[in-house]
């Protein structure tokens, strides 16, 4: 086991220099500089500008400097919050993030498999036909559509919830931007739950046990839950990468001062620097978690250890 | 036992039936896509949606770009079906002028994956050994890259112009396309019946014709269907946030974010597009689920 995670950490490492060279070479190359406003400077204040951000050195010369300095987990000077280092700005934006996307990933799982598990065990009865059309139109329905529909039910008719803002996270602000986020995924570890309960409570050894005359929801818990969790583990990747992405909209729909909104006005902005430290920053969160996630599948899953 | 002339006779008889009942693997999977209700249904209702995003904007008075300053924020009237937008414009013709560019968006972009995702899967699952290991890797980095960002890079920086969105947003989704071919193309080399096709002096050629690409183009054309929403909704995820399609274009995203800011006042301007766009998307997932269902070996 303690191999699998050391050998799962050691694949990370291209990748990830991989990322910071594709993002850093993506912003030196882009059209358009931070400091082009309408105003053109003189010269020499471009220069001293310039030299100020270390762009007047060799291209090669500012990758070798940057990529030492992001090992060093300092990722520079916002070229457009002049006060500000990109750390800074990140460590203000990211709790906010952090706690909305943790607790829609929870809220995500439990309810997900709670509910596809019902409905798998009640498999062609009218709950499971209503529980899986629900779940169908939480699939087609995108966080951008959904989240304007929640305001405009929760707060503009019913008052109960506040529209957008964030007041240090208390929770009735959290209520909307949380369940905007995590419908989808609810809905996604919703299906994938009932079809492979389904599959696992057809195998044999369910047959078995069953034979040996155990109650039912002991051999559900005890036996069934542990495999029909695969494909569900698996999907925990990816439901955790959309539900970063998904944090663009939401945050900018709620105004939630977020990683997801930092990251819009910084590529509005041209704000190069900052774009690259976010960047980097979730590339590293999705390594990091993909690790964490297969790690999780080859405790639930001996076969991948193996 | 068997040679008994009862059992001989229905032994012919059994042979007879089954040489009349015998159908291909096509024409077995379009029986079963057939009989699905939900999936019929939702062909039907999206061909319909096609037709009218092709045809309602040629054949109504009103264009796309016109601005009536008479007539703002109009509720839905007898002139105006669903009402105007902000600037007066007709959002009927602007419904299906925005559905034209995400269908048109969706399908290119699943094109572009599907393309990229296949070709690369197959290799990879037929050479198999190094090169397999090696392109599975590359897939691998791939997928630990923050893509979305980066096309939000890709869009602000070099211009928004439709053309670089669908590609940008094709060649994201191919990974999955890819593993997904792969996988099928590796255990389908294995399987006993493309020895016993070997064996029997079927040329390599015909066991990829007859047997291979069958059986990929299953799985193929089921993920195609899924994929179309998912592109759409990519689509609408940039045009929401201002980076796809430009003013006075538009899609349904972009009709989504303009309709979102002015809910409290036009709710109809929210509710056409949102309305259309999600049946448009309910459709693609039934008819992805009915094909998976007739199509899939396992049932057979």
């Amino acid at each position: 086991m303690f191999k699998f995670i050391l050998k799962r950490v050691l694949e990370a490492i291209p990748t990830m220099l991989i990322l910071i060279t594709v993002s850093f070479f993506l912003m030196r190359f882009a059209p358009g500089s931070p400091f082009s406003s309408e105003r053109t400077l003189p010269p020499q204040v471009m220069e001293n500008i310039n030299a100020k951000y270390g762009l007047d050195k060799p291209v090669l010369e500012q990758y070798t400097t940057y990529l030492t300095n992001v090992i060093q987990g300092d990722l520079g000077p916002s070229f457009k919050y002049k006060d500000f280092t990109v750390n800074e700005l990140v460590s203000a934006a990211l709790p906010v993030s952090a706690k909305i996307g943790s607790v829609a990933f929870v809220f995500a799982v439990v309810f997900g498999v709670a509910v596809g598990t019902i409905a798998a065990l009640r498999q062609n009865t009218w709950l499971d036909y209503s529980v899986m059309s629900t779940a169908m139109l939480g699939i087609v329905m995108p966080s951008f559509v959904l989240a304007p529909v929640l305001i405009y039910i929760f707060s503009i008719n019913l008052g109960w919830f506040p529209a957008g803002g964030w007041l240090d996270g208390s929770i009735q602000y959290m209520v909307l931007p949380v369940l905007g986020m995590s419908m989808l995924y609810v809905a996604t570890f919703a299906r994938i739950t009932r079809g492979s309960m389904i599959e696992v409570l057809n195998s044999n050894f369910i047959r078995t046990a069953r034979s040996k005359g155990l109650s039912y929801s002991y051999i559900v818990l005890r036996h069934a839950l542990k495999p029909a969790m695969l494909p569900v583990v698996s999907y925990m990747g990816p439901a955790f990468v959309g539900i970063i992405t998904g944090s663009v909209v939401i945050e900018t729909i709620f105004g939630l001062p977020g990683i997801g909104k930092l990251f819009v006005n910084a590529a509005f902005n041209r704000d190069y620097s900052l774009v690259m430290g976010v960047t980097i920053l979730i590339g590293f969160l999705f390594i990091v978690f993909n690790a964490i996630v297969d790690i999780l599948l080859a405790y639930v899953d001996p076969k991948i250890r193996y | 036992m068997l040679t008994n002339k009862q059992n001989l006779d229905a032994l012919d008889k059994f042979s007879e039936n089954l040489e009349i009942e015998g159908r291909s693997l096509w024409q077995d999977a379009r029986i079963r896509f057939m009989r699905n209700k939900a999936a019929m249904v939702s062909l039907v209702i999206l061909v319909l949606i096609t037709l009218s995003v092709i045809f309602v904007p040629m054949l109504s008075e009103f264009a796309f770009d016109d601005t009536d300053w008479y007539a703002l924020h109009e509720a839905p009237s007898a002139v105006h079906l669903f009402g105007t937008d902000s600037l007066g414009r007709d959002l009927f013709v602007r419904t299906f002028i925005g559905g034209r560019i995400s269908l048109m968006v969706g399908v290119l972009g699943a094109l572009v994956a599907v393309v990229i995702g296949t070709v690369y899967g197959a290799t990879s699952g037929f050479i198999g050994g190094k090169t397999d290991r090696a392109m599975m890797r590359i897939l691998e980095i791939l997928y630990s890259i923050p893509f979305m960002f980066l096309v939000i890079v890709l869009v602000t920086f070099f211009g928004r112009n439709i053309i670089l969105i669908f590609v940008a947003i094709g060649a994201i989704a191919w990974l999955d396309m890819a593993r997904i071919v792969r996988g099928q193309t590796l255990s389908l080399r294995s399987k006993e019946f493309i020895e016993a096709a070997h064996v029997s002096g079927v040329s390599k050629w015909n066991i990829i014709r007859r047997h291979i690409i069958p059986n990929v183009l299953g799985i193929v054309a089921v993920y195609s269907t899924l994929l179309v929403p998912s592109m759409i909704l990519t689509e609408s995820f940039l045009s929401f946030l201002g980076l796809g399609v430009q003013e006075p274009m538009t899609s349904w995203g972009a009709l989504l974010q303009e309709g979102a800011q002015t809910m409290e006042v036009a709710i109809w301007q929210l509710s056409f597009p949102a309305a259309f766009m999600v049946i448009t998307l309910f459709c693609f997932n039934y008819i992805g689920d009915g094909l998976r269902d007739a199509l899939d070996p396992k049932d057979r």
